[in-house]
Protein backbone atom coordinates (compact mmCIF):
# COMPACT_ATOMS: atom_id res chain seq x y z
CA UNK A 1 0.00 0.00 0.00
CA UNK A 2 1.37 3.61 -0.96
CA UNK A 3 -0.56 6.59 -1.00
CA UNK A 4 1.68 9.51 -3.41
CA UNK A 5 0.86 13.10 -3.63
CA UNK A 6 2.15 15.23 -6.17
CA UNK A 7 1.53 18.94 -6.37
CA UNK A 8 -1.13 19.27 -3.87
CA UNK A 9 -2.52 23.50 -3.60
CA UNK A 10 -4.97 24.57 -0.95
CA UNK A 11 -6.79 27.50 -0.93
CA UNK A 12 -8.75 28.17 1.85
CA UNK A 13 -10.71 30.84 2.57
CA UNK A 14 -9.47 33.08 -0.87
CA UNK A 15 -5.73 32.72 0.57
CA UNK A 16 -3.62 30.26 -0.79
CA UNK A 17 -2.57 27.98 2.06
CA UNK A 18 -0.23 26.23 0.22
CA UNK A 19 0.85 24.90 -3.03
CA UNK A 20 3.38 22.33 -4.77
CA UNK A 21 3.35 19.78 -1.96
CA UNK A 22 3.94 16.31 -2.37
CA UNK A 23 5.01 13.08 -0.95
CA UNK A 24 4.93 9.60 -0.70
CA UNK A 25 3.89 7.47 2.24
CA UNK A 26 4.63 3.37 2.32
CA UNK A 27 2.87 0.60 4.32
CA UNK A 28 4.99 0.71 7.25
CA UNK A 29 6.03 4.33 7.26
CA UNK A 30 5.38 7.77 9.16
CA UNK A 31 4.42 10.92 7.49
CA UNK A 32 5.13 13.84 10.14
CA UNK A 33 3.83 16.91 8.68
CA UNK A 34 5.27 20.09 10.84
CA UNK A 35 4.98 23.42 10.10
CA UNK A 36 4.28 26.95 12.16
CA UNK A 37 0.94 27.60 12.96
CA UNK A 38 -1.52 28.64 9.44
CA UNK A 39 0.86 26.39 7.27
CA UNK A 40 -1.92 23.97 6.43
CA UNK A 41 -1.03 20.94 8.79
CA UNK A 42 -4.60 20.72 9.54
CA UNK A 43 -5.77 21.23 5.65
CA UNK A 44 -3.40 18.62 4.09
CA UNK A 45 -5.71 16.14 6.51
CA UNK A 46 -8.67 16.86 5.29
CA UNK A 47 -7.65 16.78 2.00
CA UNK A 48 -6.30 13.61 2.48
CA UNK A 49 -9.32 12.74 4.57
CA UNK A 50 -11.51 14.04 1.55
CA UNK A 51 -12.85 16.88 3.72
CA UNK A 52 -11.50 19.07 1.64
CA UNK A 53 -10.98 19.43 -1.91
CA UNK A 54 -7.58 20.31 -3.13
CA UNK A 55 -7.22 22.97 -5.85
CA UNK A 56 -4.61 21.16 -7.69
CA UNK A 57 -2.60 18.46 -7.87
CA UNK A 58 -3.39 14.64 -7.49
CA UNK A 59 -3.44 12.20 -4.61
CA UNK A 60 -3.67 8.37 -5.30
CA UNK A 61 -3.50 5.05 -3.28
CA UNK A 62 -1.58 2.37 -4.91
CA UNK A 63 -2.71 -1.23 -3.61
CA UNK A 64 -5.34 -0.36 -1.16
CA UNK A 65 -8.95 -1.64 -1.35
CA UNK A 66 -10.24 -0.71 -5.08
CA UNK A 67 -13.95 -0.66 -4.06
CA UNK A 68 -13.35 2.00 -1.56
CA UNK A 69 -12.12 5.28 -2.03
CA UNK A 70 -9.46 6.72 0.01
CA UNK A 71 -11.64 8.74 2.46
CA UNK A 72 -13.31 5.44 3.37
CA UNK A 73 -10.32 3.77 4.53
CA UNK A 74 -8.87 6.71 6.65
CA UNK A 75 -9.19 6.79 10.43
CA UNK A 76 -9.29 10.89 10.75
CA UNK A 77 -8.42 12.19 14.28
CA UNK A 78 -9.18 15.84 13.91
CA UNK A 79 -8.74 18.88 16.35
CA UNK A 80 -12.26 17.94 18.07
CA UNK A 81 -13.33 15.18 19.69
CA UNK A 82 -16.72 13.96 18.29
CA UNK A 83 -17.72 12.77 21.68
CA UNK A 84 -21.62 13.35 23.00
CA UNK A 85 -21.77 14.45 26.45
CA UNK A 86 -25.76 12.04 27.06
CA UNK A 87 -24.12 9.36 26.10
CA UNK A 88 -21.89 7.07 28.50
CA UNK A 89 -18.56 6.36 26.92
CA UNK A 90 -19.24 2.76 26.38
CA UNK A 91 -21.89 4.13 24.20
CA UNK A 92 -19.73 6.69 21.99
CA UNK A 93 -17.56 3.69 21.11
CA UNK A 94 -20.10 1.18 20.02
CA UNK A 95 -21.69 3.94 18.17
CA UNK A 96 -18.50 4.89 16.19
CA UNK A 97 -17.54 1.22 15.97
CA UNK A 98 -21.19 0.28 14.37
CA UNK A 99 -20.93 3.46 12.19
CA UNK A 100 -17.75 2.22 10.53
CA UNK A 101 -17.35 -1.30 11.12
CA UNK A 102 -21.07 -2.03 9.98
CA UNK A 103 -20.71 -5.01 12.61
CA UNK A 104 -20.56 -6.03 16.47
CA UNK A 105 -16.96 -5.09 17.38
CA UNK A 106 -15.51 -6.11 20.75
CA UNK A 107 -14.83 -2.62 21.94
CA UNK A 108 -14.34 -3.10 25.79
CA UNK A 109 -10.30 -3.69 24.92
CA UNK A 110 -10.04 -0.51 23.06
CA UNK A 111 -11.67 1.15 25.78
CA UNK A 112 -9.14 -0.92 28.12
CA UNK A 113 -6.07 -0.04 25.98
CA UNK A 114 -6.47 3.52 26.40
CA UNK A 115 -7.48 3.28 30.23
CA UNK A 116 -10.87 3.73 30.01
CA UNK A 117 -12.40 0.53 31.02
CA UNK A 118 -12.74 1.62 34.69
CA UNK A 119 -15.34 4.81 33.34
CA UNK A 120 -16.85 2.73 30.69
CA UNK A 121 -20.60 3.77 32.31
CA UNK A 122 -19.86 7.07 32.30
CA UNK A 123 -21.60 9.35 30.50
CA UNK A 124 -18.61 11.46 28.41
CA UNK A 125 -19.67 14.89 29.51
CA UNK A 126 -17.60 14.06 32.91
CA UNK A 127 -14.40 13.14 31.31
CA UNK A 128 -11.80 15.67 31.02
CA UNK A 129 -10.05 16.83 27.75
CA UNK A 130 -7.58 14.15 27.92
CA UNK A 131 -9.75 11.37 28.70
CA UNK A 132 -11.94 12.84 25.31
CA UNK A 133 -8.91 12.56 23.34
CA UNK A 134 -8.19 8.70 24.67
CA UNK A 135 -11.80 7.67 23.88
CA UNK A 136 -11.47 9.11 20.60
CA UNK A 137 -8.03 7.39 19.75
CA UNK A 138 -9.84 4.39 20.97
CA UNK A 139 -11.74 4.53 18.39
CA UNK A 140 -8.76 3.91 15.95
CA UNK A 141 -8.15 0.74 17.84
CA UNK A 142 -11.78 -0.82 17.94
CA UNK A 143 -12.35 -0.19 13.90
CA UNK A 144 -9.51 -0.91 11.71
CA UNK A 145 -8.68 1.45 8.77
CA UNK A 146 -5.00 1.22 7.08
CA UNK A 147 -4.49 5.05 7.02
CA UNK A 148 -4.41 6.62 10.23
CA UNK A 149 -4.81 10.84 9.76
CA UNK A 150 -3.51 12.10 13.34
CA UNK A 151 -3.76 15.77 13.92
CA UNK A 152 -2.23 16.63 16.91
CA UNK A 153 -2.81 13.32 18.36
CA UNK A 154 -0.96 13.91 21.59
CA UNK A 155 -1.83 17.64 22.33
CA UNK A 156 -3.90 17.34 25.95
CA UNK A 157 -1.78 14.21 26.33
CA UNK A 158 -0.35 13.47 29.71
CA UNK A 159 3.51 11.55 29.32
CA UNK A 160 2.16 8.16 29.76
CA UNK A 161 -0.48 8.44 27.24
CA UNK A 162 1.52 10.09 24.85
CA UNK A 163 3.75 7.17 25.26
CA UNK A 164 0.81 4.78 25.02
CA UNK A 165 -0.49 6.66 21.58
CA UNK A 166 3.40 6.02 20.07
CA UNK A 167 2.92 2.42 20.97
CA UNK A 168 -0.37 2.05 19.10
CA UNK A 169 1.54 3.88 15.89
CA UNK A 170 4.42 1.98 16.02
CA UNK A 171 1.96 -1.67 16.12
CA UNK A 172 0.13 0.07 13.46
CA UNK A 173 3.12 0.67 11.04
CA UNK A 174 4.63 -2.82 12.19
CA UNK A 175 0.71 -4.43 10.68
CA UNK A 176 1.47 -2.71 7.35
CA UNK A 177 -0.31 0.60 7.93
CA UNK A 178 0.29 3.88 7.11
CA UNK A 179 0.08 7.06 9.56
CA UNK A 180 0.39 11.25 8.76
CA UNK A 181 0.63 13.16 11.43
CA UNK A 182 0.56 17.18 12.33
CA UNK A 183 2.30 17.36 15.22
CA UNK A 184 4.99 19.28 17.12
CA UNK A 185 6.25 16.73 19.38
CA UNK A 186 8.79 14.12 18.50
CA UNK A 187 6.88 10.81 18.91
CA UNK A 188 10.21 8.70 19.68
CA UNK A 189 9.10 6.55 16.63
CA UNK A 190 11.56 5.43 13.77
CA UNK A 191 10.83 5.34 9.98
CA UNK A 192 9.69 8.96 9.87
CA UNK A 193 9.63 10.91 7.09
CA UNK A 194 9.23 14.50 7.72
CA UNK A 195 7.81 17.03 5.18
CA UNK A 196 6.89 20.40 6.28
CA UNK A 197 5.14 22.92 5.00
CA UNK A 198 7.50 26.01 6.54
CA UNK A 199 8.23 28.95 3.18
CA UNK A 200 11.27 29.85 3.17
CA UNK A 201 10.31 33.31 2.78
CA UNK A 202 7.56 34.39 4.95
CA UNK A 203 5.17 35.87 2.90
CA UNK A 204 4.96 39.63 2.30
CA UNK A 205 2.49 41.68 3.74
CA UNK A 206 2.09 44.25 1.05
CA UNK A 207 1.91 43.04 -2.58
CA UNK A 208 5.05 44.56 -4.90
CA UNK A 209 3.35 46.42 -7.12
CA UNK A 210 0.83 49.12 -6.82
CA UNK A 211 -1.99 46.95 -9.52
CA UNK A 212 -2.29 43.72 -8.93
CA UNK A 213 -0.30 43.47 -5.83
CA UNK A 214 -2.10 40.31 -3.74
CA UNK A 215 -2.29 38.87 -6.87
CA UNK A 216 1.60 38.63 -7.19
CA UNK A 217 2.17 38.33 -3.12
CA UNK A 218 0.21 35.42 -3.37
CA UNK A 219 1.89 33.71 -6.28
CA UNK A 220 5.07 34.50 -4.47
CA UNK A 221 4.65 32.46 -1.30
CA UNK A 222 4.60 29.01 -3.00
CA UNK A 223 6.16 26.66 -0.51
CA UNK A 224 9.23 24.98 -0.46
CA UNK A 225 8.87 21.08 0.20
CA UNK A 226 11.90 19.08 2.23
CA UNK A 227 11.18 15.78 1.95
CA UNK A 228 13.37 14.05 3.97
CA UNK A 229 14.30 10.77 5.88
CA UNK A 230 15.22 12.03 9.60
CA UNK A 231 16.03 9.69 12.93
CA UNK A 232 14.08 10.13 15.19
CA UNK A 233 14.68 13.41 17.58
CA UNK A 234 16.35 11.63 20.75
CA UNK A 235 15.34 14.06 23.36
CA UNK A 236 11.92 14.19 24.24
CA UNK A 237 10.72 18.08 24.12
CA UNK A 238 7.43 19.40 25.89
CA UNK A 239 6.28 19.85 22.44
CA UNK A 240 2.30 20.72 22.04
CA UNK A 241 2.35 23.77 24.02
CA UNK A 242 1.48 25.76 21.19
CA UNK A 243 -0.77 23.30 19.52
CA UNK B 1 -25.40 -3.38 13.91
CA UNK B 2 -25.73 -1.31 10.48
CA UNK B 3 -24.07 1.97 10.09
CA UNK B 4 -27.35 3.37 9.66
CA UNK B 5 -29.42 1.72 12.55
CA UNK B 6 -26.45 2.64 14.51
CA UNK B 7 -26.90 6.72 13.52
CA UNK B 8 -30.82 6.12 14.26
CA UNK B 9 -30.41 4.56 17.38
CA UNK B 10 -27.28 7.02 18.47
CA UNK B 11 -29.65 9.95 17.56
CA UNK B 12 -32.87 8.70 19.36
CA UNK B 13 -30.76 8.01 22.45
CA UNK B 14 -29.53 11.68 22.32
CA UNK B 15 -32.86 13.10 21.81
CA UNK B 16 -34.37 11.52 25.05
CA UNK B 17 -31.80 12.25 27.22
CA UNK B 18 -31.16 14.81 29.73
CA UNK B 19 -30.93 18.03 27.29
CA UNK B 20 -31.74 15.93 24.01
CA UNK B 21 -35.22 18.04 23.08
CA UNK B 22 -37.29 15.27 22.45
CA UNK B 23 -40.09 16.84 25.06
CA UNK B 24 -39.57 20.37 23.54
CA UNK B 25 -41.47 20.34 20.50
CA UNK B 26 -44.48 18.12 22.18
CA UNK B 27 -44.40 20.79 25.07
CA UNK B 28 -44.73 23.67 23.01
CA UNK B 29 -47.27 21.94 21.04
CA UNK B 30 -49.49 21.72 23.90
CA UNK B 31 -48.82 25.49 25.46
CA UNK B 32 -49.80 26.82 21.85
CA UNK B 33 -52.72 25.06 21.67
CA UNK B 34 -54.28 24.94 24.94
CA UNK B 35 -53.50 28.78 25.91
CA UNK B 36 -55.48 29.32 22.21
CA UNK B 37 -58.83 29.12 23.36
CA UNK B 38 -58.05 31.91 26.25
CA UNK B 39 -56.96 34.13 23.74
CA UNK B 40 -60.43 33.50 20.95
CA UNK B 41 -62.69 33.27 23.98
CA UNK B 42 -64.96 30.52 25.15
CA UNK B 43 -66.52 30.24 21.62
CA UNK B 44 -67.29 26.47 20.90
CA UNK B 45 -68.36 27.06 16.96
CA UNK B 46 -65.70 29.26 16.29
CA UNK B 47 -62.81 27.11 18.46
CA UNK B 48 -64.64 24.20 16.01
CA UNK B 49 -63.92 26.11 13.10
CA UNK B 50 -60.09 27.19 13.73
CA UNK B 51 -58.85 24.25 15.73
CA UNK B 52 -57.44 22.60 12.80
CA UNK B 53 -55.58 25.54 11.73
CA UNK B 54 -54.22 26.08 14.92
CA UNK B 55 -53.17 22.16 15.80
CA UNK B 56 -51.60 22.41 12.42
CA UNK B 57 -49.80 25.78 13.58
CA UNK B 58 -48.55 24.70 16.35
CA UNK B 59 -47.20 21.47 14.70
CA UNK B 60 -45.30 23.70 12.33
CA UNK B 61 -43.57 26.05 14.62
CA UNK B 62 -42.77 22.90 16.79
CA UNK B 63 -41.17 20.82 14.07
CA UNK B 64 -38.84 23.91 13.29
CA UNK B 65 -37.83 24.22 17.64
CA UNK B 66 -35.26 21.53 17.75
CA UNK B 67 -34.42 21.19 13.85
CA UNK B 68 -31.57 23.90 14.31
CA UNK B 69 -29.16 21.83 16.23
CA UNK B 70 -29.70 18.34 13.71
CA UNK B 71 -26.57 18.98 11.99
CA UNK B 72 -25.07 21.39 14.14
CA UNK B 73 -24.60 20.00 16.80
CA UNK B 74 -22.50 17.09 14.91
CA UNK B 75 -20.67 19.80 12.94
CA UNK B 76 -19.48 21.57 16.18
CA UNK B 77 -18.15 18.17 18.01
CA UNK B 78 -16.25 16.78 14.91
CA UNK B 79 -18.89 13.77 14.31
CA UNK B 80 -19.82 14.87 10.66
CA UNK B 81 -16.46 14.39 9.54
CA UNK B 82 -16.36 11.55 10.49
CA UNK B 83 -19.12 10.86 9.34
CA UNK B 84 -18.52 11.95 5.66
CA UNK B 85 -15.57 9.54 6.03
CA UNK B 86 -18.11 6.39 6.74
CA UNK B 87 -18.88 4.31 4.08
CA UNK B 88 -22.18 4.72 4.29
CA UNK B 89 -23.99 7.02 1.86
CA UNK B 90 -24.69 10.89 2.92
CA UNK B 91 -28.26 10.96 1.43
CA UNK B 92 -29.21 7.98 3.70
CA UNK B 93 -27.46 9.28 6.82
CA UNK B 94 -29.18 12.56 6.36
CA UNK B 95 -32.50 10.03 6.07
CA UNK B 96 -31.67 8.25 9.25
CA UNK B 97 -31.04 11.46 11.20
CA UNK B 98 -34.19 12.86 9.62
CA UNK B 99 -35.80 9.45 10.90
CA UNK B 100 -34.94 9.73 14.16
CA UNK B 101 -35.97 13.30 14.48
CA UNK B 102 -39.03 12.45 13.15
CA UNK B 103 -39.79 9.83 15.97
CA UNK B 104 -38.27 11.41 18.87
CA UNK B 105 -40.02 14.92 18.29
CA UNK B 106 -43.05 15.12 15.89
CA UNK B 107 -44.11 11.41 16.99
CA UNK B 108 -45.06 12.35 20.29
CA UNK B 109 -46.88 15.52 19.09
CA UNK B 110 -48.86 12.70 16.86
CA UNK B 111 -49.37 10.79 19.74
CA UNK B 112 -50.60 14.01 21.87
CA UNK B 113 -52.76 15.74 19.38
CA UNK B 114 -56.10 12.89 20.16
CA UNK B 115 -55.85 14.82 23.76
CA UNK B 116 -55.11 18.05 22.48
CA UNK B 117 -58.20 18.07 20.34
CA UNK B 118 -61.01 17.82 22.97
CA UNK B 119 -59.94 21.54 24.25
CA UNK B 120 -60.92 22.80 20.88
CA UNK B 121 -63.99 20.86 20.84
CA UNK B 122 -63.38 18.21 18.09
CA UNK B 123 -65.22 15.14 18.20
CA UNK B 124 -64.54 11.51 17.34
CA UNK B 125 -64.49 11.35 13.38
CA UNK B 126 -63.12 14.60 13.22
CA UNK B 127 -60.78 13.95 15.85
CA UNK B 128 -59.32 10.68 14.03
CA UNK B 129 -59.00 12.48 10.58
CA UNK B 130 -57.08 15.25 12.03
CA UNK B 131 -54.68 13.20 13.76
CA UNK B 132 -54.32 11.28 10.47
CA UNK B 133 -53.13 14.39 8.39
CA UNK B 134 -50.44 14.78 11.42
CA UNK B 135 -49.24 11.14 11.11
CA UNK B 136 -49.05 12.02 7.40
CA UNK B 137 -47.64 15.41 7.27
CA UNK B 138 -45.06 16.35 9.78
CA UNK B 139 -43.01 13.57 8.34
CA UNK B 140 -42.85 16.08 4.76
CA UNK B 141 -42.31 19.20 7.44
CA UNK B 142 -39.40 16.99 9.22
CA UNK B 143 -37.64 16.45 5.59
CA UNK B 144 -38.12 19.81 3.97
CA UNK B 145 -36.61 21.10 7.92
CA UNK B 146 -33.28 18.73 6.94
CA UNK B 147 -32.82 20.69 3.66
CA UNK B 148 -32.47 24.27 6.00
CA UNK B 149 -30.82 22.23 8.92
CA UNK B 150 -28.23 21.13 6.51
CA UNK B 151 -27.89 25.17 4.58
CA UNK B 152 -28.15 26.31 8.18
CA UNK B 153 -24.89 24.07 9.42
CA UNK B 154 -22.11 26.27 9.56
CA UNK B 155 -23.73 29.01 11.20
CA UNK B 156 -23.95 30.10 14.86
CA UNK B 157 -27.09 31.17 15.19
CA UNK B 158 -29.04 29.41 12.51
CA UNK B 159 -32.29 29.20 13.70
CA UNK B 160 -33.67 32.54 12.36
CA UNK B 161 -32.27 31.78 9.01
CA UNK B 162 -33.41 28.19 9.15
CA UNK B 163 -37.36 29.36 9.82
CA UNK B 164 -37.09 31.54 6.76
CA UNK B 165 -35.51 29.55 4.75
CA UNK B 166 -38.04 26.53 5.64
CA UNK B 167 -41.46 27.65 6.25
CA UNK B 168 -41.63 29.02 2.98
CA UNK B 169 -41.60 25.51 1.54
CA UNK B 170 -43.23 24.12 3.73
CA UNK B 171 -46.34 26.41 2.96
CA UNK B 172 -48.38 23.51 0.37
CA UNK B 173 -48.05 21.27 3.57
CA UNK B 174 -49.70 23.25 5.63
CA UNK B 175 -52.40 24.24 2.89
CA UNK B 176 -53.38 20.59 2.05
CA UNK B 177 -52.82 19.50 6.06
CA UNK B 178 -55.43 21.63 6.85
CA UNK B 179 -57.75 21.75 4.63
CA UNK B 180 -57.82 17.44 4.62
CA UNK B 181 -58.29 18.38 8.51
CA UNK B 182 -61.18 20.65 7.70
CA UNK B 183 -62.57 18.39 5.70
CA UNK B 184 -62.47 15.68 8.27
CA UNK B 185 -64.16 18.26 10.90
CA UNK B 186 -66.72 20.05 8.53
CA UNK B 187 -66.96 18.96 5.33
CA UNK B 188 -68.24 19.90 2.89
CA UNK B 189 -65.01 19.12 0.81
CA UNK B 190 -64.13 15.18 0.78
CA UNK B 191 -61.47 14.27 3.02
CA UNK B 192 -59.76 12.12 0.57
CA UNK B 193 -59.05 14.90 -2.13
CA UNK B 194 -56.79 17.05 0.20
CA UNK B 195 -55.38 14.03 1.90
CA UNK B 196 -54.30 12.58 -1.56
CA UNK B 197 -51.83 15.75 -2.49
CA UNK B 198 -50.80 15.81 1.18
CA UNK B 199 -49.46 12.12 0.94
CA UNK B 200 -47.68 13.54 -2.46
CA UNK B 201 -46.30 15.79 -0.95
CA UNK B 202 -44.51 14.05 1.95
CA UNK B 203 -43.62 11.88 -0.60
CA UNK B 204 -41.89 13.68 -2.57
CA UNK B 205 -40.51 15.56 0.74
CA UNK B 206 -39.05 11.95 1.84
CA UNK B 207 -37.02 11.49 -2.06
CA UNK B 208 -36.02 15.21 -2.19
CA UNK B 209 -35.34 16.07 1.49
CA UNK B 210 -32.31 14.24 2.42
CA UNK B 211 -30.44 14.78 -1.59
CA UNK B 212 -30.78 18.20 -1.12
CA UNK B 213 -30.02 18.13 2.11
CA UNK B 214 -26.71 16.01 1.84
CA UNK B 215 -26.00 18.51 -1.48
CA UNK B 216 -26.16 21.29 0.73
CA UNK B 217 -23.74 19.67 3.66
CA UNK B 218 -21.18 19.02 1.02
CA UNK B 219 -21.00 22.29 -0.35
CA UNK B 220 -20.92 23.51 3.67
CA UNK B 221 -17.84 21.57 4.34
CA UNK B 222 -15.73 22.86 1.67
Amino acid sequence: MRLTAVDLACRRGGRDVFSGVSFNVGAGELLAITGRNGAGKSSLLRIVAGLIRPVGGRLWLEAGDPELSIAEQVHYLGHQDPVKPSLSVLENLQFWAAFFAGGAIKVHDALESVGLGAIATLPAGYLSAGQRRRLSIARLIAVKRPIWLLDEPTSTLDAAAQQRVAEFMRSHLNEGGLVLAATHSALGLSNIQELSLDQKNPSPLVGEGLGGGWAGSVAATTQSLHLFTSTPDPSPHGGGELS
Amino acid sequence: MNPLAALLLRDMRIAVRVGGGALIGVLFFLVVVSVTPFAVGPDLALLKRIGPAILWLAALLASLLALDRLFASDHEDGSLDLILTGRAPLELVVAAKGIAHWLTTALPLVVAAPLIALLLDLDGSAEAGLVLTLLVGTPALTFIGLIGAAIAVTLRRGGLLLAIIVLPLTVPVLIFGVAAANAAVAGPVPFGTPFTVLCALTLASLVIGPFAAAAALRLDME
